[in-house]
């Protein structure tokens, strides 16, 4: 038997909060269940048949005005703990300054990392500590979810869509990583450890990785590889849109709408061309839904994001 | 079943003469054909109480491996695969043909017309094809099992349904589905009772609690249902003929599968618990010996439960990516539904207040529900906050935490109910002690199983796991244990209640003293329910012991 | 059995029992209310499960308006206009059974159902051709030449089999219920008056007819609406 374990670390900042919500309502729940508990304890003795208690009526505002009483301050309680729940949602929802993206993709039944600079790694994740970290997370197949206790998160990692899950890591340390969506056979199988370091050891342990390609470097020649060139790049015959500059920006749409070019949407545009066609452009583009992995949608989404930095001056 | 020798079952003999006479309605024709043909209510309700043990004790098999299993950190007891199909067993088998089906079918169906002095419900046939439906639903899932099971989980989530798993998930949603229909026909029976089948005098704020409980559980299983029909009939469309509405390789979308999945599976809980509210307040009052407080209140409240369930299902999607004003609005909402079960908790407890309590079985259970509910209820709080959720959903703090709203208050509530109408259902009186020592027992077994989880949960522990890391195998230890004991705690009503039936004392019509119109005719009730058309006088619950005055004037 | 009810149907002041009460009723007011309150809720029921239907296409048809757009332009609209003008009429007749029914005009009631079972049949002869044609197009998801390109025409096409499908379902149990109801009539088996068979069938009927009036635009109309 391993040891016991009672408190989780609590290495994020969310995890920091989500800690003061939970033994709020750990102790305003225990308050409750011990009033409950004593109540019927209470008349369960000193009014069992026969005993000399009193059973005087009751005067008749009695039932009345109690029933008012613990109504509203029932709802008064509920309304100001969801309210204090809530507040820790809108402070979590402004955007950092800057974080540190990392794709992560799920697939039965495994967990695969992607660092910005092209390291890769299984069912491990390293973060720096005192961070902002940004996952992006795509799933291969069925629904996973990603479940770091320690940092009081989890994020369900949906097929076709793309979620993301952020978080500013605060101690260094080693931290189970579960998927909290079963996912099939070897769901209890799909665990891992997120491992939190100094901002140097993260640095250092990047440079360490074996040189994997750079994710854009990758992109890039999936695009040839893949064939999108052939109608997105300069000389091509095809009318198609060009990419460089696209990312970031606002396409006009040829039913009218304006929309943001962002990982979503280039992401759609590559699986389900048809959706959001381009103002001024046949909606001629095949679907490369199957024809892609996940990983190689997310290289070739680094690539066009690449483009937009190239030309500066859009 | 008609082969357990009811001796001297028919009353006739002890009652002192003058009256009319009927046969009991257990007497009246014995062949097992007489069974399986019947339209009276309360044999149905019979017939619902074997299937539904049948149900529950193959649905606690699989919950029995299930803690084998996890009584060591390694999976060794059981295959990956094998321990996915057990749970998927055992939450199909617990959800749709034991918790569901279990207080509305049996006990509501034997007495919601004796509450109401009616003959009957209102569609007799009806009645007994939903209890075949439900048998053959029953009969589809027993059938994948032994075929090789399923291992989607009770929930069915889309893609893995849909396009992975290799399991007989088609046969088993086809006897969901079937199921789903016993459900609905059971539901338009009881509101149109309810409605067209109150005697005069019967107006809506004079019908007993449970009436109202069974009326809103009702409401939710009509307008829920249906939904989840049609969400299996899309999932079985697509595994079956290829269309894609669900799958994201062909535009559809999992997420919607469940949106349309919780929208009935989260008013379906309340179809779980409403009626259990409705036997505890008959229990408790009748064991206090006072009237119910806040008799409107309790009716405001079972209603308003029925009608805010249907707006929150989104608490189950905190996790699923869903805009982050979609998640507040349902936490919202589920705290608000929070508070009508409050109210609740604090009518019954005032009930007991200056009472004259005893503690028969049922009480027993009725004060074990009342406690194991307030805190299902409240752990309900710590998941309905959505920053608390995203860390604690789908751990082992919900398993917790829905096995206490299910089991500790649920099967409670349906012991409690069970032992209450027993002698009114079977003309036999159960042995008293051997009940309460098994009231007990089930409560400490019970808290012992599923207290540990709520640990597991908060440290971190996944649901649906079958190996897990050795940090967490002490809780698992105790829960386990605790397993034991509750297992050994049902078994025992199903000994000693068997036993009454043939060396039980026979019952009076009234051994509790109990209000109601169910306890006005006789025990075990003749085949037409009452021999002279029952009178109404006074409120329901007119307990009014010595010290009590009658009533008070402001009758809410 | 016959002794009790006929007690308390004489206390609800009814001097002679009809045969069409049945035994646990006090009276026939009782029985049709239950009978009518019952029939309305299941049609609430069957509102809820064609709801989470309509609750899919209505996402995806906002999710990918020109995907849907373009491939509801290939339903057969003729057929469809055809057939929603064929439902009609039958509810027309089968109204007006109902009414025939209220004044014991036995012959007009038959007539009047055998109208319904008439243009319900041809109905769905006309939807079974539609069919025939649907597959000779392609037109389902799981076809290897299926002819429309984007994604969100699988789905457009995948709810038209549903929705259609299942209305062609309901359509049949209505069918079989007016032919029980025609066949009884016929052999005089009930008391037009005394019994609601023929007021329930026309409520299902109804509904039926109800849930095409929103199946047509959705699925036939909106194609053709640029």
């Amino acid at each position: 038997m391993g040891e016991i374990e009672i408190v989780l670390p609590a290495a994020s900042s969310a995890a920091v909060s989500t800690d003061g919500k939970l033994v709020g309502l750990l102790i305003i729940s225990g308050l409750i269940t011990l009033l409950v508990t004593c109540l019927i304890g209470l008349f369960a003795v000193r009014y069992r048949r026969g005993s000399e208690a009193s059973r005087d009526r009751l005067p008749n505002w009695f039932a009345h005005d109690l029933e008012t009483v613990w109504t509203l301050a029932t709802v008064g309680l509920f309304v100001a703990i969801f309210a204090w729940a809530a507040s820790q949602d809108f402070a979590l929802a402004v955007p950092p300054e800057e974080s540190v993206e990392i794709h992560v993709v799920g697939k039965q039944w495994m967990w695969k990392a992607e660092h910005p600079g092209g390291q890769r790694e299984i069912n491990e994740l390293h973060v720096p500590a005192e961070e902002t970290v940004e996952l992006v997370l795509n799933s291969q197949d069925v629904i996973h979810s990603f479940y770091v206790p320690a940092f009081r998160l989890k994020q369900d990692v949906v097929p076709g869509h793309t979620t993301r899950m952020r978080f500013h890591t605060e101690k260094i340390g080693t931290y189970r990583l579960f998927c909290a969506e079963y996912c099939g056979t070897q769901h209890s199988a799909m665990i891992g450890r997120v491992v939190v370091m100094a901002k140097e050891d993260y640095a250092d342990w990047l440079t360490r990785q074996p040189e994997g390609d750079d994710l854009k470097e990758d992109g890039k020649k999936l695009f040839v590889a893949k064939g999108c060139a052939g109608c997105h790049y300069g000389s091509s015959k095809v009318r198609a849109p060009r990419l460089a500059g696209v990312y970031g920006s606002q396409v006009p749409l040829s039913d009218g709408r304006l929309v943001t070019a962002d990982d979503a949407y280039i992401r759609d545009s590559i699986l389900q061309p048809k959706r959001d066609v381009v103002a001024g452009f046949e909606p001629i583009m095949p679907s490369f839904a199957g024809a892609l992995t996940e990983g190689e949608l997310v290289s070739l989404t680094a690539y066009i994001r690449s483009l937009a930095v190239t030309e500066t001056n859009r | 079943m008609s082969d357990i020798p009811y001796r001297d079952v028919d009353v006739q003999g002890e009652k002192p003469g003058g009256r009319l006479m009927e046969e009991s309605y257990l007497g009246e024709k014995f062949s097992i054909w007489s069974w399986l043909t019947t339209t009276d209510h309360k044999r149905i309700g019979i017939l619902y109480l074997l299937s539904t043990t049948l149900f529950f004790f193959i649905g606690g098999a699989a919950a029995t491996l299930i803690r084998l299993e996890l009584f060591t950190p390694a999976g060794d007891l059981l295959t990956d695969d094998g321990y996915n199909k057990v749970f998927t067993l055992h939450g199909v088998v617990m959800v749709w043909f034991f918790l569901v089906p279990v207080i509305p079918s049996v006990l509501g169906n034997f007495l919601i017309p004796l509450m109401l002095g009616a003959k009957d419900l209102a569609f007799p046939r009806l009645n007994l094809m939903s209890w075949y439906l439900n048998i053959i639903g029953g009969g589809f899932a027993v059938w994948a099992m032994l075929a090789g099971g399923v291992d989607t989980g009770w929930t069915f989530y889309t893609p893995y349904s849909t396009a992975f798993a290799n399991s007989h998930v088609s046969l088993t949603a086809i006897g969901v589905f079937i199921s789903g229909f016993s459900t609905i026909a059971t539901g338009v029976n009881m509101i149109v009772t309810v409605h067209t089948m109150r005697p005069p005098g019967m107006g809506w704020f004079r019908m007993p609690l449970f009436v109202w409980a069974i009326y809103a559980t009702s409401l939710i299983m009509l307008l829920s249902t249906p939904v989840l029909a049609m969400v299996l009939t899309l999932l079985v469309t697509e595994r079956l003929l290829g269309l894609g509405i669900f799958d994201p390789n062909r535009g559809g979308d999992p997420i919607l599968f469940q949106h349309l999945f919780w929208f009935y599976s989260h008013p379906a809980v309340y179809i779980m618990i409403l009626p259990g509210m409705g036997v505890v307040t008959e229990v408790i009052t009748c064991f206090s010996r006072r009237r119910v407080f806040g008799y409107a209140a309790m009716v405001y409240a079972l209603l308003a439960i029925a009608v805010i369930g249907f707006f929150v299902w989104g608490h189950h999607m905190f996790t699923s990516g869903q805009s982050m004003y979609a998640s507040l609005t349902f936490s919202f909402l589920s705290f608000i539904v929070a508070v009508p079960s409050a109210i609740k908790v604090f009518n019954w407890i005032a009930t007991m207040y200056r009472g004259q309590i005893t503690f028969e079985a049922s009480m027993l259970y009725a004060m074990g529900f009342v406690g194991l509910f307030t805190m299902g209820g409240l752990t309900g709080l710590f998941l309905a906050s959505v920053p608390v959720d995203l860390h604690l959903h789908d751990t082992y703090f919900v398993v917790a935490h829905f096995h206490y709203i299910m089991v500790g208050g649920m099967v409670s509530a349906f012991f409690a109910g069970l032992h209450f109408w027993w002698p009114k259902i079977t003309g036999r009186l159960y042995p008293e002690t051997a009940a309460q020592i098994a009231a007990l027992l089930m409560f400490f077994g019970f808290n012992l199983t599923f207290f540990p989880q709520y640990i597991l949960g908060n440290i971190g522990m996944p649901r649906r796991y079958h190996a897990y890391p050795d940090a967490f195998q002490v809780w698992h230890v105790l829960s386990s244990a605790g397993a034991v004991i509750l297992a050994a705690a049902y078994l025992m009503p199903l000994g000693y209640l068997v036993w009454s039936l043939i060396w039980g004392k026979r019952a009076p019509s009234n051994p509790w003293r109990a209000s109601g119109l169910e306890w006005e005719t006789d025990s075990p009730p003749p085949k037409h329910n009452f021999l002279t058309n029952p009178t109404i006088e006074g409120s329901v619950y007119d307990y009014h012991p010595a010290q009590e005055p009658r009533r008070e004037p402001a009758d809410d | 059995m016959t002794e009790a009810h006929a007690t308390t149907a004489a206390s609800a002041n009814h001097a002679t029992v009809s045969p069409a009460l049945a035994s646990h009723f006090h009276d026939l007011r009782q029985q049709h209310a239950a009978a009518d309150l019952g029939l309305w809720i299941f049609l609430a029921t069957e509102i809820l499960f064609f709801g989470g239907l309509f609750a899919a296409y209505l996402v995806y048809a906002v999710l990918y308006p020109d995907g849907f757009l373009e491939a509801a332009a290939e339903t057969e609209i003729v057929i469809g206009t055809i057939n929603t003008a064929l439902l009609l009429t039958s509810g027309l007749a089968a109204a007006l059974a109902v009414k025939a029914a209220g004044a014991d005009m036995r012959r007009s009631v038959m007539v009047l159902i055998a109208v319904t079972i008439g243009l319900g049949v041809v109905f769905l002869g006309a939807k079974g051709y539609e069919y025939w044609l649907d597959l000779g197009h392609h037109l389902y998801p799981t076809s290897p030449d299926f002819p429309l390109a984007a994604p969100p025409a699988k789905l457009f096409w995948s709810l038209y089999w549903m929705m259609t499908g299942l209305h062609a379902v309901h359509i049949l149990v209505g069918l079989g219920t007016w032919g029980v109801v025609l066949f009884q009539t016929f052999r005089r088996s009930f008391s037009l008056t005394d019994n609601s068979r023929v007021r329930i069938a026309g409520l299902y009927w109804g509904f039926v007819d109800v849930m095409w009036l929103f199946i047509w635009p959705l699925l036939y109309l909106m194609g053709r609406a640029t």
